[in-house]
């Protein structure tokens, strides 16, 4: 079976670490946040300016001037600071921001990601994406593996205009989580009861399978 | 006015000077920290052809969107825009241009404008349409792009507080570009929602020094939410 979107958020969350600094994207990224394992600190970076996003506020404290990158009204958490967008972008473009977790149209063979734009389609703008693919190392996308049509996301060469060039190393679709190196996805585990012959299919760059491709364990 | 004294009493003489064709920083991330007043007063003059350089162009018929409505502007320099069916109209009508940056770029050109520093170079937008005719260098092995600084005849600017001086606070996440844009204008016009006098913002919390700042306001704001989003009471 092919994950929920919970489920996806799920498993991006085992990757968290106790005290990182994350960056989390609009969509099944953002529900990575409800996740975290209990005792573990992790704070969230928004990128108009807040380390330390809480969660959304109650009717009483609803204040709109507290809000996130989404433009949904937040809380900020205790021990959470605000700045400028040059700040925000600094530590985001410096490299300080452990862990990104965002969205794609399509990843390739050679780490290149193309989330923001489709030609002919109204282009609505780029927002922090390309800051934030370029300057965190540790990156996680996350996206369905194939088109409602059934077309691969994961390919040779990205069809569509780039967001950053070589950039991502982590891919986690609705059917596996796979790595990207020397040219090629790297397949490391699957989703319960998918087989590999299904995200072979589904996977029109080339993909590697090792002997053992573990399925995911949801706790 | 004398001395250091920055406050101004009306928004047509807090936008006095401006001009057609100017280009204009405004602070604001979506339509937080936006300063209302300035840009209503910016749509009662009429003024035309304008440059806005903005993160956003605010929506149908509030913050920057309402400059739309006349066909004030000539072409907007934002990360993302689209929030107005408006700006999407004149976009495909041709009566609009819109040069799409980086968020971060975007705030890193205008503190740039304000710091003296002409260019500088940056990984972001390497390989993408972003950097399609754009000097590329290489340093210690990897590409950046030459990106160039932004500067205004006009930064608008909101504030929390200022004083008469025109130090200025922002209020929690209503700061996002707003400090950037003051360091960048020409002429830097501030509009909060206290004026306090001299001597009772602790000079360690200033977020922009009055250096940066030319004239200040006392206004009130609507401050709309763009998505209201709660959970229930504990």
């Amino acid at each position: 079976m092919a994950l929920t979107r919970e489920q996806m958020a799920q498993r991006v969350a085992q990757e968290l670490q106790d005290g990182f600094y994350v960056n989390l994207g609009i969509g099944i990224p953002t529900l990575v946040a409800n996740f975290i394992p209990e005792g573990m600190e992790v704070m969230l970076q928004s990128e108009n300016g807040l380390l330390g996003m809480g969660e959304f506020p109650t009717e009483e404290t609803i204040d709109a001037d507290m809000i996130n990158a989404g433009k949904q009204t937040v809380t900020a958490v205790k021990g959470a600071s605000i700045f400028s967008s040059a700040e925000s972008f600094a530590m985001i473009r410096g490299g300080h921001v452990d862990l990104t977790v965002l969205g794609a149209f399509e990843v390739d063979v050679n780490g290149n990601i193309a989330s923001w734009m489709i030609p002919n389609k109204l282009i609505k703008g780029m927002g922090g994406a390309m800051d934030l693919v370029a300057g965190a190392d540790n990156i996680i996308v996350t996206m369905t593996h194939a088109s409602k049509s059934g077309e691969s996301k994961l390919l040779t060469d990205c069809s569509l205009p780039l967001t950053g060039k070589g950039c991502i190393k982590k891919v986690l679709t609705d059917l596996a989580w796979l790595e990207i190196a020397d040219g090629a996805f790297i397949l490391k585990e699957r989703a319960p009861g998918v087989s590999i012959e299904e995200i072979q299919e589904k996977t029109q760059g080339k993909l590697i399978v090792p002997d053992h491709v573990p399925e995911m364990v949801f706790a | 006015m004398a001395g250091f004294d920055k406050v101004v009493t009306s928004y047509e003489d807090a936008m006095a000077g401006l001009e057609d064709g100017m280009t204009v920083l405004a602070g604001g991330f979506g339509l937080c920290g936006i300063p209302e007043n300035l840009i209503q007063e910016i749509k009662r003059r009429q003024t035309r052809d304008l440059t806005i350089v903005s993160n956003n162009c605010g929506v149908d018929g509030f913050g920057l969107g309402v400059l739309l409505e006349d066909k004030q502007v000539r072409k907007m320099v934002s990360s993302y825009v689209g929030e107005n069916a408006l700006f999407e109209k004149q976009l495909l009508d041709g009566e609009l241009e819109v040069e799409l940056t980086p968020q971060g770029t975007l705030a890193e050109k205008m503190r740039a404008g304000g710091a003296g520093i002409p260019a500088f170079f940056t990984a972001t937008g390497v390989g993408t349409p972003i950097g399609e005719g754009k000097e590329v260098r290489v340093f210690n092995g990897r590409e950046y792009l030459m990106e160039e600084a932004i500067t205004g005849d006009f930064a608008i600017v909101k504030g929390w507080k200022a004083d008469r001086y025109g130090n200025v606070i922002y209020r929690h996440t209503a700061q996002n570009f707003n400090p950037l844009a003051a360091t960048a204008g020409k002429i830097t016009v501030v509009e909060v929602e206290e004026i306090v006098e001299v001597g009772e913002l602790d000079p360690a919390q200033i977020h922009t020094p009055g250096i940066y700042v030319d004239r200040v306001i006392q206004g009130t704001f609507e401050k709309r939410i763009e998505k209201r989003t709660v959970r229930s009471a504990d």
